[in-house]
């Protein structure tokens, strides 16, 4: 019999062995039977040694084609076994998922700060008057900057590092927001257009209240920046709203939100491309310990920025700014928290350690109201 | 920016302390991010006479000195400089004076190789001056002994730190702060016109105006070129006063052309740049960059430039970018003897889009982008010339000039009632008009509306709230009175919408069942995205901020299952966690979903009652828990065993209102996909769009339909069922309470059972039905009769048979 035949019966037979190998056992039993140390092809392959070198040219691709070819084979009926051990696997664990369930234990999970904080700030400020709007964190350029009074190639867009989205068919490119102001413009843009979803607030006309808490997004990182952040904002549009409404509102709520009798703040004027005038304000604190003490102390804290609304804005937005002004102001809900219950790395508060959720996370029931108090 | 008090009292006349400064700074918007009085720690260094230097009797590099302190008394020093010499001036250090370079305190007496040692002569390193440690300062022989060395030497001081925002162009100098704080009243300014007088020239320029060659429809950075020849000029280190200046500002000294520049910049927020005329080829001129050319940076970077950047270049290419950047091919040496300057005005938001394109941060941007006084190009280049010719000598040219400046030029109709209308401050017109005229506006007019014109460096005012601000930064935010808001209502209305209300009511259910609230990240890896479905090419971010946040996420659960495993990895791998937020499905705002979705990995907490092994009735329970809590009894919607792809595919189920109204899902994970997300417990979650549930129906009142109670007792019938393994559990229960809805109030499962005695393929199931009589007690035909409908539509409704 020749080589070639050899190959070929060797080949039909080690085929129909995988084939016939109905679990992983036996498919391995062929596997030693063909290619083990004293299997039928590793004992074609020995031959190859004792050829003459003109005859192994010929002999030594086709043996070594049949070890590779049976090695396939064994690996792509493996995967089959494999696949039919999990599907069968898989259909003798069905159950009924029709069942009814069975009772939820004791022990209580905990509600994240960030959440925590967001209701106390809803709490303070829907006792003022003032709703709770939102907007989407996928924006157009338009609504996130143009909108809002940032000139194209103006440096103040430098001052927000932004995430764009892949360049759309149009060339256009879609930005995560980078604040929650596009909101503003969302609420303040006179227009009968239904809102494209349920959780967006509707246009309304003055007098407007309203705050806007969400998610923002910014390319930065380190300790105290992390790419994703929260923020809350406010917007009051009136006839007659000023800055000493402002600062009286600030006032209000820092007191409120922070739990203390009285709050000293510091506004030093300042530059947003949505405010004119705009401010900074910092709160007056005592930061030697190793937790910031809001209400004493002789330290200041930067902690939010505000103004009012910009002519410009409220044009793009079909208010007369010779009719209509008021004003706003953003803070972040992370750093709030951070500032109230002392946590020092922004990072964790993305990072779901149970360790850290447990340390700093709130009781299901302690819902933040006026009527029971902000916190326990 | 920085600056020094010293420098600042250049142009400002004032008797303010730094705390008075730094106050005035913050209150009028110029943000001060530091204040350091690095001359507080020099102070008790100073001018010292050495008077002899003898070698150490023990030490071949040592040498013992006899030093005038100006205390009247000769001091003993040993000190290793190989620079001390008789006769020298230098710096000395009483002992007792810590030594900020060394981090030490200088003790008494001490004794070196038997040699007393009381203080000891410094380098510029132990001062932290510089890193010169050759030897001790050698200061000029009139230096008056028993001076400080900081009053001396004018160095160290008070610095500030402030920070510009991006509208105020006109503070990016040393001058134009101190015109702010003099308008402010904390000083008066000096006018430093008087050195920005033209400077007589000498003859023609050798270098030609240049030529701005730019097509109508190309950007144009350029506005005004004004260029000065100065030839026969002599480089090298600039005088001392200069290179402190600079020095205490964090600048550092290059050579005298170099430090003029950045002096002007410096102090005056007026950007110039020095060629070496000498290495200019052929005709300098205007242009923007051809596609492929470089530019070898003065910061030592190649950049590549493009069309729309504005380049001064000459016939061999880009000698610098515009605004941005000088070149390495044309700067200034040692050597340099033929010197153009250029002192040009440009367009703001071009450089700002160049700057931002090339991502070159440069002295030069950070003014331009802001805006830069127009009024000062030429007079920027003659201040330019007058220092160089004072410094480095040479014969100044005609300056060359082309291109016009843009002057803004606005006035504003101002109706003095916009102070208070958008304030709240209640100010005198005279008050009003005397904050802008100090502030260099120009008010003409009397009434109640007067109009003010912009000063030239001013571009940023261009409207009435902008004086507004002008006006209120001059008195102080912290004057306006404080004014509650008035109440709109007396009890506030509802302030929440129906998915905020749904959201608050999710994450305290789900924290009362026991879960953990999570916040994850918006984005996640593009693997995960294609996973959970996601993964188009427009949720996908251009710049993400790495490979793992690179697309937005369809699905909270990658996000949760991946810290699943960090609590895994940690240690604890019994977790039950939940977040309530947005994934996206498209990047339109009606894309963005609200999900609620919780996971439960691990098994269940372990008591004497047993602990237990999770399955998909945990995830089900905590999804019934959440739609009960929305007003949805989960037995009332359709559950229908239609598994998500996440889902083990016998384990899992859907949630429906119809069969295109999917508004949940829950499962057991996959355990394939569970191994390639490298999880080893049993994962069990549900996913529920908050935003797919509908809005309940308005109703006229809010009164609750009549409550009906019978006084009769509900009683109990148990049935047992065998039925088909596949029959759902839901189907065999609708048909039992569907028998007769008048009678039947409640059908419960109490027992389930497979295997030996029921046969292959079949499972029996026991339900507990009750049975509320209404009107009157139940005869036991009646009851008879109920039993007897309810087997009937069990069977009809499943196959199945009654077990006897």
């Amino acid at each position: 019999m020749s080589l070639q035949d050899d190959i070929a019966q060797l080949r039909s037979t080690l085929t129909t062995a995988i084939a016939a190998a109905v679990d992983e056992q036996t498919l391995d039993n062929v596997r030693v039977m063909a290619l083990g140390k004293k299997g039928s092809v590793s004992a074609l392959l020995a031959t190859l040694g004792t050829m003459a070198p003109e005859d192994r040219k010929t002999a030594g691709p086709a043996i070594n084609g049949l070890k590779n070819e049976i090695a396939a084979a064994i690996e792509a009926r493996s995967g089959d076994l494999k696949g039919a051990a999990l599907n069968a696997r898989l259909a003798a664990e069905t159950v009924d998922v029709t069942l009814p369930v069975r009772p939820a234990p004791t022990t209580q999970g905990r509600i994240h700060p960030i959440s925590q904080v967001w209701d106390e700030i809803t709490a303070i400020f829907s006792d003022m008057g003032f709703k709770i709007a939102e907007g989407p964190d996928i924006e157009t350029d338009w609504y996130n900057f143009t909108a809002l009074n940032f000139p194209e190639g103006h440096p103040a867009r430098e001052m927000h590092d932004t995430f764009f989205l892949q360049p759309g068919a149009d060339g256009t490119r879609k930005v995560l927001r980078t604040h929650t102001s596009p909101v503003q413009i969302r609420v303040m843009k006179q227009s009968n257009e239904k809102p494209a979803a349920g959780y967006l607030t509707p246009p309304m006309t003055p007098p407007i209240r309203v705050v806007m808490p969400g998610r923002t997004y910014r390319h930065d990182s380190d300790q105290t920046h992390t790419p994703m952040f929260h923020q809350v904002e406010g917007l009051v549009i009136d006839k007659d709203s000023h800055i000493g409404q402002l600062r009286w509102v600030l006032e209000e709520f820092l007191k409120a939100f922070f739990e203390v009798p009285g709050v000293t703040l510091r506004f030093r004027p300042s530059f947003f491309p949505f405010t004119e005038p705009s401010m900074e304000v910092d709160v007056q604190c005592d930061r030697s310990g190793s937790e910031v003490k809001i209400g004493e102390g002789s330290d200041w804290l930067e902690i939010l920025g505000c103004g009012m609304v910009h002519p410009n804005v409220l044009r793009n937005c079909g208010l007369d700014p010779d009719v209509y002004q008021g004003f706003a102001w953003g803070m972040g809900i992370d750093r709030l928290a951070m500032l109230k219950y002392g946590m020092n790395d922004l990072r964790a508060f993305f990072d779901a350690d149970k360790r850290w959720l447990d340390h700093y996370g709130f009781r299901a029931f302690d819902m933040p109201t006026l009527f029971g108090g902000l916190s326990s | 920016m920085k600056f020094t008090l010293d420098w600042l009292k250049d142009h400002l006349d004032t008797n303010a302390t730094a705390d008075q400064i730094a106050e005035a700074l913050t209150t009028i918007g110029l943000e001060v991010e530091s204040v350091d009085d690095t001359a507080k720690a020099l102070k008790p260094f100073v001018v010292a006479h050495v008077v002899s230097a003898e070698p150490h009797p023990n030490s071949d590099h040592l040498k013992v000195c006899k030093v005038d302190a100006g205390t009247g008394t000769l001091i003993d020093v040993v000190c290793g400089a190989p620079n001390a010499v008789t006769g020298m001036k230098s710096v000395f250090a009483f002992p007792g004076t810590y030594i900020p370079g060394k981090d030490f305190t200088l003790k008494e007496g001490v004794t070196i190789r038997g040699q007393v040692s009381n203080g000891m002569l410094c380098s510029a390193m132990e001062l932290e001056l510089s890193n010169d440690h050759e030897g001790i300062i050698v200061l000029p022989d009139d230096a008056p002994v028993g001076t400080p060395y900081v009053d001396y030497a004018g160095i160290g001081g008070v610095l500030f730190d402030i920070s510009i925002t991006p509208n105020r162009g006109d503070a990016t100098g040393i001058y134009g702060v101190a015109r702010d704080l003099a308008a402010y009243g904390l000083g008066e300014l000096n006018p430093t016109n008087g050195y920005m007088a033209p400077v007589p020239s000498q003859g023609p320029s050798p270098i030609p105006p240049l030529p701005q060659q730019f097509g109508p429809d190309e950007p144009k950075a350029i506005r005004k070129f004004a260029g000065r020849y100065i030839g026969g000029v002599k480089n090298g280190p600039s005088p001392e006063w200069l290179q402190s200046r600079l020095r205490a500002v964090g600048l550092r000294p290059i050579n005298a052309l170099a430090d003029i520049t950045n002096f002007v910049s410096q102090g005056w927020g007026r950007p110039l740049h020095a060629y070496d005329a000498d290495k200019v080829t052929g005709t300098m001129l205007l242009r923007n960059a051809r596609p492929g050319e470089r530019l070898d940076g003065l910061d030592g970077r190649e950049h590549e430039l493009d069309a729309t950047m504005c380049v001064i270049a000459d016939d061999i290419g880009p000698l610098c970018l515009g605004g941005i950047l000088g070149g390495e091919r044309s700067s200034c040496t040692d050597e340099t003897v033929n010197l153009f300057m250029e002192c040009a005005s440009w367009d703001p938001q071009e450089v700002a889009r160049t700057g931002r394109k090339t991502g070159i941060v440069s002295d030069a941007r950070y003014r331009l982008e802001r805006s830069v006084d127009p009024a000062l190009t030429e007079p920027g280049l003659e201040l330019a010339t007058r220092l160089v010719m004072e410094i480095c000598g040479g014969t100044p040219m005609d300056p060359a000039i082309s291109g016009e400046d843009l002057f803004p030029n606005t006035v504003i109709d101002f109706p003095l009632s916009e102070v208070r209308r958008l304030t709240g401050l209640e100010l005198a017109p005279e008050r009003i008009g005397e904050h802008l005229t100090r502030l260099g506006f120009t008010v003409t007019g009397s009434g109640t509306t007067v109009q003010v014109a912009m000063p030239s460096w001013r571009p940023d005012v261009t409207q009435k709230a902008d004086l507004v601000e002008e006006v209120m930064r001059m008195e102080g935010v912290n004057k306006v009175p404080l004014d509650p808001l008035p109440r709109l209502s007396g009890v506030a209305p509802r302030m929440l919408t129906t998915i905020q209300s749904r959201r608050r009511a999710t994450k305290r259910v789900l924290a009362a069942r026991g879960l953990d609230e999570a916040v994850t990240w918006s984005f996640i890896s593009e693997a995960e995205a294609k996973r959970f479905g996601g993964g188009q090419p427009e949720l996908k971010l251009a710049n993400a901020i790495a490979s793992d946040l690179s697309d937005m996420r369809p699905s909270l659960l990658p996000g949760l299952l991946a810290a699943v495993r960090r609590n895994e990895n940690r240690g604890f791998r019994d977790l039950a966690i939940f977040e309530v937020g947005q994934v996206f499905l498209s990047d339109e705002p009606e894309g963005q979903h609200t999900y609620a979705t919780a996971v439960r990995a691990g098994s269940l907490p372990r008591t004497w009652q047993g602990g237990g092994t999770l399955s998909v009735f945990d995830a089900k329970a905590d999804l019934a828990a959440v739609l009960d809590a929305l007003g949805h009894d989960i037995d009332k919607l359709q559950v229908v065993a239609e598994p998500p792809a996440w889902s083990h595919p016998g384990r899992g189920g859907r949630v429906q209102l119809g069969p295109t109204n999917v508004i949940a899902w829950f499962g057991e994970l996959h355990p394939a996909w569970a191994a390639e997300m490298d999880l080893t417990g049993p994962v069990v979650a549900f996913e529920l769009d908050l935003d797919a549930i509908p809005e309940a129906r308005k109703k006229a009142t809010k009164g609750k339909p009549a409550l009906r109670l019978s006084d009769l007792m509900p009683l109990e019938r148990d049935f047992a069922f065998l039925v088909d393994r596949g029959v759902p559990a839901a189907t065999l229960l609708r048909a039992a309470r569907n028998a007769d809805k008048a009678l039947i109030s409640d059908v419960d499962i109490f027992d389930l059972f497979e295997g030996a005695g029921v046969g292959e393929g079949k499972k029996s199931v026991a339900i507990r039905v009750t049975l509320q009589p209404t009107d009157k007690t139940l005869t036991d035909e009646e009851i008879e009769k109920v039993g007897a409908a309810i087997v009937a539509a069990v069977s009809k409704a499943t196959g199945g048979t009654l077990r006897g």
